[in-house]
């Protein structure tokens, strides 16, 4: 019993740990791109450790598959959504950080642009 | 012991969030306050998860199953209006 304790002690303690770094990392990054990088993977696992803590704590079959359900939407939508946030903050024209050294979307887009003018 | 975690673990959840409104408030582009709405609404989930704990009692894990969902819906929607503003 008392190592259950320890167990989700520890778990909701990393898990918001996890989620102040990411929110230091949003207030902090230079550019966009930095930003959705640094907090997407971060929030992530916090919210799988708090989810799991809560799933160890109440430790019954109906919370415990919820709390996966919870862990499964976040790892299918995370990665979606900081692409296709990425994407349109790319079109709106989010400056790149001045110590970035490779842009290959923007050629990719000139490509596209000129192929669209030709045909 | 987990009174002491739930407690500490809620005020880093709370000052994180007061960290993301501040770039909501401060974000130069469209697309940074969206990414700080959507961590925004997973930090909630987080919190709702950490409630349940704290007032034992769990009708509050389907409230964080469904805002996982909401949150999703909404970034998608906000990036496609992003889009089709900038084509």
């Amino acid at each position: 019993m008392m190592i259950y304790e320890i167990l989700i002690s520890i778990m909701l303690v990393g898990g918001s740990f996890f989620i102040l770094l990411s929110a230091i990392g949003i207030l902090r990054m230079p550019d966009l791109y930095m930003r959705i990088s640094a907090t997407t993977k971060a929030v992530t696992l916090g919210v799988g450790l708090i989810s799991v803590a809560a799933a160890l704590f109440f430790g019954s079959i109906d919370i415990t598959s919820k709390a996966v359900l919870i862990v499964f939407f976040l790892f299918l939508t995370a990665p979606v959504a900081g692409h296709i946030l990425a994407r349109a903050g790319f079109y709106e024209g989010a400056p790149l950080w001045e110590g970035s050294k490779i842009n290959e979307f923007a050629d990719f887009k000139k490509d596209e642009e000129k192929d669209a003018t030709s045909s | 012991m987990i009174s002491t975690a739930l407690n500490i673990s809620l005020g880093m959840i709370s000052l994180s969030m007061i960290l993301i409104i501040l770039r909501v408030l401060r974000g130069p582009s469209l697309a940074d306050r969206v990414t700080a709405l959507d961590i925004l609404m997973t930090t909630g989930i987080g919190f709702i998860a950490i409630y349940s704990i704290y007032s034992n009692n769990d009708i509050f894990i389907d409230v964080a199953v469904i805002l996982a969902l909401i949150a999703f819906v909404g970034t998608i929607a906000f990036s496609y209006f992003i889009n089709r503003e900038n084509r």
